[in-house]
């Protein structure tokens, strides 16, 4: 069996009642766990105390309003070149889940660097890339509002979300030349390296890293089924004005 | 194996001085508007010289049928014969600027078709009179026959028409129709959605009523088009 | 294509076309900047580069929904689009036009401004350089916006949303050309990277516009 065979409505949404509540309780699982771990059961940073437990909600969040687009960006690469709704569908499901997993990492980010910086905000270069994509994330769900035929509507923003991947990837590298900047290198993935991020940190910060990969799985799948169903609703209106 | 729009291939890139003896063969078209198909089975053969007039209900589909035609939009299925460069397309919106003049608004369809006769245009379409006149003090009837001299300056053989007779005086029309009779005498076709007579006896009517796609009956799941 | 041209400078020109409006914006942004922030010369200089891009970018904005818009209305687009010109080409020239109509005035009037705002000396000649290599950009990046909105009514304030994004590189490479040239840094690697911007939008936005305008008509 073809894996395009998940991508036809029917089949998508039949799969997709039976995934959901393990994801579900897996994103709940993982999530407690993790959090509840990481809140409670690490010890403080002998310089950051505990502000640097926001750590968990911060890290996660960055990582998945980033990953988001990307899944946006092969949703809708599979949507312009074999036009399976289901695709566009997931694309325009997945942007406000991204923004506000953009708007979190931000606020989070804020509460970490008023007492470590002490300022609020900071035109440091991650935190603008930041900032430019949740403009970004906005101009896309703006797009999918205002076009009022919908597979007009998933081109447009296909095109766009093409687009603006490019112009993000750039607006990265223009902010770092523009600015040298306050925020650390990430840590995650050096471990075994000089100045790694400690291991009592490193495996509540998996755990929720998992967490809120299945969180943004869950809610896709949430939302997609939602879309699918106003698809399928609009379209039989549009049927019965035509009978 | 032959595929299957091979006689699009074949004719595509003939220009009409030289393939005149080209037929317009639409068969078994459907067109989709919204997503959702509203015609389909359309097949009619126009010869060079003949001309057809499509009738049918509002919002039977005869604006998509045309768009369609034109290129504008691909079709659901079915083949067109001839490629959307040999065709030329006139709708309710005209095209024309209003700051610019009469003969300004042909000269530049006539220099992005590459091709003149702007002044043969203005006289067939009695405009020579208004050539330096700006569009936008054009009464709506001088306008669509504006937008129609338009038609003469693209140098294509396939006119497609829709509505081209709103806002016409009697008079406008009967000129009009002949101008159609000058464009069929040469060898060329005419497609015109239309209600009104424009007194052209000789053109076959095509009504589409008969070609409203049926609404199939609902399966209980959802196929790929959601509808 | 020179006949599009054309008709797209006279139509520009003529009563109502909007000729002359993003220089008078660009103008009103450079005279209100010192009511706003202070007439002290030390503060105006060091905000200056970076006033006078914001203030062409926005200029820029103004007449971008006007692209594309005011011939998908007429039914012009339609037409263009079953001419004999490739649509990218349409894309391409109108683009082109709207610079000519906007980029370029502001790239010319740019150094009168900044005397009101007091760039330093050597900050005018690549402030000149930098909006030449960089408004191009904008009328490109612009035009694509204004073809992913044209069926969208009353689309400017979400063609700002949608380009404004797309500006930011251009922006940062070019206010960093001006900021180094005032102060006489180097500004090899900036215009570099600025003309590197502009080079591949013009290369390759007009396709991804074409295809919105095709969606859009279909």
């Amino acid at each position: 069996m073809s894996v395009w065979e998940y991508a036809n409505p029917k089949r998508f949404m039949q799969v997709s009642r039976r995934v959901l509540p393990l994801v579900v309780g897996l994103t709940v699982v993982s999530l407690v766990t993790g959090l509840v771990w990481g809140f409670f059961f690490t010890p403080d940073d002998f310089r950051q105390g505990s502000t640097v437990k926001i750590i968990f909600l911060h890290v996660p969040t960055a990582m998945m309003a980033i990953n988001a687009w990307v899944m946006m960006l092969v949703a809708s690469l599979i949507w312009l070149i074999r036009r399976h709704h289901v695709s566009a569908l997931a694309a325009k499901a997945a942007a406000p889940v991204g923004l506000t997993f953009t708007l979190i990492a931000l606020l989070t980010g804020a509460f970490w660097g008023q007492p470590m910086w002490g300022t609020w905000w900071a035109w440091d270069p991650r935190l603008t890339a930041f900032l430019i994509l949740a403009l970004f994330y906005l101009g896309y769900i703006a797009l999918w509002q205002a076009v009022e035929d919908p597979d007009t509507a998933a081109d447009l923003t296909a095109v766009l979300c093409m687009v603006g991947s490019v112009f993000a990837v750039l607006s990265r590298y223009a902010v770092k030349f523009w600015n040298q900047g306050l925020h650390q290198d990430s840590t995650i993935l050096k471990v075994g390296e000089k100045d790694p991020i400690d291991v009592a940190y490193y495996v509540p910060l998996v755990v929720c890293i998992v967490g809120f990969v299945l969180l943004f799985v869950a809610l896709v799948l949430m939302r997609t089924r939602t879309e699918i169903r106003a698809r399928r609703l609009s379209a039989l209106l549009a049927r019965e004005r035509l009978a | 194996m032959v595929p299957q729009d091979f006689h699009g291939v074949f004719s595509r890139g003939m220009a009409w001085d030289r393939a005149g003896a080209m037929d317009l063969v639409v068969d078994t078209l459907a067109v989709a508007r919204g997503g959702l198909t509203v015609l389909e089975g359309v097949s009619f053969t126009l010869a060079p010289g003949q001309a057809l007039v499509l009738r049918g209900p509002n919002g039977v589909g005869k604006t998509t049928l045309l768009r369609t035609l034109a290129g504008l939009q691909p079709a659901v299925s079915g083949t067109i014969s001839v490629p959307p460069e040999s065709l030329t397309y006139a709708a309710h919106a005209d095209g024309l600027k209003a700051v610019l003049t009469v003969e300004e608004n042909l000269q530049f369809w006539a220099a992005i078709h590459g091709v003149g006769g702007v002044a043969d245009a203005m006289a067939q379409m009695n405009l020579s009179d208004l050539r330096a006149r700006r569009a936008a003090n054009l009464s709506a009837g001088q306008k669509r026959r504006l937008g129609l001299a338009r038609l003469l300056v693209t140098g294509r053989a396939i006119w497609v028409l829709d509505e081209p007779t709103v806002s016409l005086d009697a008079a406008s029309v009967a000129l009009f129709a002949g101008v159609v009779r000058a464009h069929l005498a040469g060898g060329g076709m005419v497609l015109i959605a239309t209600h009104i007579d424009l007194g052209l006896d000789e053109a076959q009517v095509l009504d589409l009523t008969p070609f409203k796609a049926r609404v199939a009956a609902l399966s209980d799941g959802f196929d790929e088009a959601f509808a | 294509m020179m006949a599009l041209l054309l008709r797209d400078l006279r139509l520009a020109f003529r009563a109502g076309g909007g000729f002359g409006l993003g220089l008078a914006f660009f103008l009103l942004v450079a005279v209100l900047v010192p009511l706003g922030v202070g007439p002290e010369p030390a503060t105006l200089a060091k905000i200056a580069p970076g006033i006078l891009w914001v203030g062409a970018l926005l200029a820029c904005l103004l007449s971008l929904d006007r692209i594309f818009a005011l011939d998908f209305e007429d039914g012009s687009l339609d037409l263009l689009a079953t001419s004999p010109i490739p649509l990218e080409g349409v894309v391409a020239v109108k683009a082109f036009a709207h610079w000519l109509v906007t980029g370029l005035p502001l790239t010319v009037a740019a150094p009168v401004l900044g005397v009101l705002l007091n760039l330093a000396g050597q900050g005018y000649l690549w402030l000149v350089v930098s909006l030449a290599a960089g408004t191009p950009a904008l009328s490109v990046i612009g035009a694509f916006g204004a073809a992913l909105t044209v069926g969208v009514k009353r689309g400017g304030l979400l063609v700002s949303l949608l380009v404004l994004p797309l500006y930011v590189p251009t922006l940062i490479f070019g206010a960093e050309v001006v900021k180094r040239g005032a102060t006489g840094a180097e500004v090899q690697v900036p215009l570099l990277l600025l003309a590197g911007i502009t080079a591949g939008a013009v290369a390759f936005l007009p396709f991804a516009a074409a295809a919105a305008l095709r969606v859009n008509l279909r």
